[in-house]
């Protein structure tokens, strides 16, 4: 099968065409066309901005459900930390215990390989620091998707900075896989691993590059309600998490800064926020900042477009549950086990592949043909009202100049335009219907006119 | 010069001295038109933070002035021209950390004495040329990577 390029698609029956999505996107991927809103599925980076800002939840994610869970002989639950953040007053241990009671017969923490994922960055760090090519910094953690897709089209000169550690949800499978299965005695098609996502991007992330390490995502927003039935129904015999509070509280913005542990570090959350990070980063600032967490999502992965608590709320839980469980230190025996996983294979942590340029906003690959449309789009872009109004269904005056520029839309979408070209006609046609014939002239008994047609025919 | 007006891009950007909250916008626009142009992204960011230097210098410096960036098969041009009060000494203005910012504009984490030489280190080509109390312009040109040296003789305007 295809791998799926995106987990976020559209519902074509509840879109209204409003552009309230178009202008949230920060990839400029949406635009509407026919009265419905459509994604450009080369720009998309799956950040969920759209699922967000819809009214009408036109937006959705495409993913698994729970009858996924049949197809196995045994099922594994990869939860998110962010899962901790959604039941007010239940603790880990019993979120987990209902998830063993779904149906589940295994539950492998992302906290914990979150942990693991603590030390491969804090490595990669220490290694960069031995080396003499100060001139990458800042480094910029990969664990968020959104933002490594986010550089690869508009900030490709920044791949360099990307650490290549794999980020924990897909940390977790493999360590699950390569540490778990073989205990097991079961052949892997029998076993059923799932990620509990609180965001599209992982799913994409899986879908893309995870195929083989993951059978399915499961978005919180979907089992959150079968887990509250089941947490408010049963009496649950707690079963203790594996993770400490340092994995735990990668779930908020600043959490994974805050188990890095580094000098000269910084954290940001909210896209918007990244992209004006990332610019300044690309004008060769920040070049004092060793290391740069960031997280797409508002208060990072607890602010997930797939998850049910307020993410301010949901961050305030996190820092609570770090702080009960721990994160201070990581503890001794995620330093074992991650020595025990590099000693076997030195690039355990690092990403299988490397991650490609998408330089998808040129305007042709011909630097001469990109010359000529650019210099028609800034015509363009100057007969344009630019009051960015988005009734023509593309984001900006600018996108439309774009869009036209590549024979996708028309000057005449831009409907101050339109107005313009109909009052002109209008005027005309005014101009016209005033101009008598002869014959008609005397006929309206207005004076000046019936002289003017006199006088036209007085021509014959 | 019909050929070459037609097989390249002139874009002016207007830079206000004193003006620290828009400082660095005609180095972004600079940025965004490189990548519709398709330039190798290492390039671009080469241009990219020249740019802004040279943008921030105006900004820091001048009293006001423009910035013209201008691509054709050959390279990319940029120029920076201000109306100020000029560099008396160009040598001395590309050693690193040699600055006259005013106190208040370093306090702002600006003016530490690295636009010239991050400009140096950035571009292919860089002239200066400044009279006092009347203004400077800088002038800076990159090759595309498979043509660096081949093509490098004379630049445009």
């Amino acid at each position: 099968m295809e791998p799926r390029a995106h987990s976020v698609v559209m519902d074509e029956e509840k879109c209204k065409g409003c552009t309230n999505c178009i202008k949230r996107c920060p990839t400029e991927a949406i635009r509407v066309r026919g009265g419905k809103a459509f994604i450009l599925t080369e720009r998309c980076i799956d950040c969920g901005e759209c699922i967000r800002t819809c009214e009408n939840h036109a937006k959705k994610a495409v993913a698994d459900s729970l009858d996924a869970l049949q197809q196995y002989q045994y099922r594994v639950a990869l939860p998110a930390p962010s899962l901790y953040a959604q039941f007010k007053s239940e603790k880990p241990e019993k979120i987990i215990a209902a998830l063993y009671q779904l149906g589940f017969d295994e539950v492998y923490e992302v906290a914990y390989a979150a942990e693991l994922t603590t030390c491969a960055i804090q490595q990669y760090i220490r290694d960069y620091q031995k080396t003499d090519r100060t001139e990458v910094y800042p480094l910029i953690s990969s664990s968020c998707p959104v933002v490594t897709r986010l550089i690869q089209i508009r900030f490709p000169s920044l791949l360099p900075n990307l650490i290549p550690v794999d980020p924990p949800y897909i940390t977790a499978a493999k360590c699950f896989l390569q540490h778990r299965l073989p205990v097991l005695s079961l052949s892997r098609e029998k076993v059923g691993v799932f990620f509990i996502t609180p965001c599209p991007a992982k799913i994409t992330d899986l879908n893309v590059y995870g195929k083989h390490l993951v059978d399915g995502a499961i978005p919180i927003s979907l089992i959150f309600g079968k887990l509250n039935q089941i947490l408010y129904q049963k009496k649950l015999s707690p079963s203790s998490p594996q993770s400490s509070g340092v994995g735990m509280g990668w779930a908020r913005a600043g959490g994974e800064n805050f188990a890095v542990k580094f000098e000269n570090t910084m954290a940001v959350d909210g896209i918007q926020n990244i992209v004006a990070l990332l610019e300044e980063i690309e004008m060769g600032k920040l070049h004092d900042i060793e290391f740069i967490e960031a997280m797409a999502c508002p208060q990072g992965c607890v602010g997930g477009a797939l998850t049910i608590e307020n993410p301010f709320v949901a961050r305030v839980m996190i820092r609570k549950l770090a702080e009960h469980y721990g994160d201070k230190a990581l503890p001794t025996k995620v330093e074992a086990m991650y020595k025990e996983l590099t000693q076997k294979d030195s690039r355990f942590f690092i990403h299988d592949q490397v991650i490609p340029a998408k330089p998808i906003l040129k305007l042709d690959g011909d630097l001469t043909k990109a010359i000529k449309k650019l210099n028609q789009l800034e015509e363009i872009v100057a007969k344009l009202p630019g009051i960015d109004c988005g009734a023509c269904g593309s984001p900006t005056c600018r996108s439309l100049a774009e869009d036209i520029v590549q024979n996708k839309a028309q000057l005449t979408d831009c409907i101050i335009i339109l107005r313009e070209q109909l009052e002109e006609l209008a005027q005309r046609l005014l101009v016209l219907a005033q101009i008598r014939p002869p014959a008609m002239g005397w006929e309206t008994g207005r004076k000046g006119e019936k002289n003017d047609s006199e006088g036209t025919s007085s021509i014959d | 010069m019909t050929e070459l007006t037609e097989t390249r891009v002139l874009l002016e950007f207007p830079v206000e001295g004193g003006n620290f909250p828009a400082a660095g916008e005609a180095a972004s626009k600079v940025k965004k038109t490189l990548q519709k142009l398709g330039i190798d992204s290492n390039l671009t960011r080469r241009v990219s933070i020249a740019t802004y230097e040279a943008e921030m210098n105006i900004v820091i410096h001048a009293d006001y002035g423009k910035i013209t960036l201008q691509v054709d098969p050959d390279g990319i041009w940029i120029r920076a021209e201000d109306r100020g009060k000029g560099i008396p000494d160009i040598s001395q203005a590309m050693i690193e950390g040699f600055s006259t910012a005013p106190e208040r504009v370093r306090e702002m984490g600006f003016g530490a004495g690295m636009g010239l030489p991050n400009i140096k280190k950035c571009a292919d080509l860089l002239e200066i040329s400044s009279k006092l109390n009347i203004g400077t312009t800088v002038a800076m040109g990159f090759y595309y990577p498979t043509a660096k040296r081949e093509s490098g003789q004379s630049k445009p305007n």
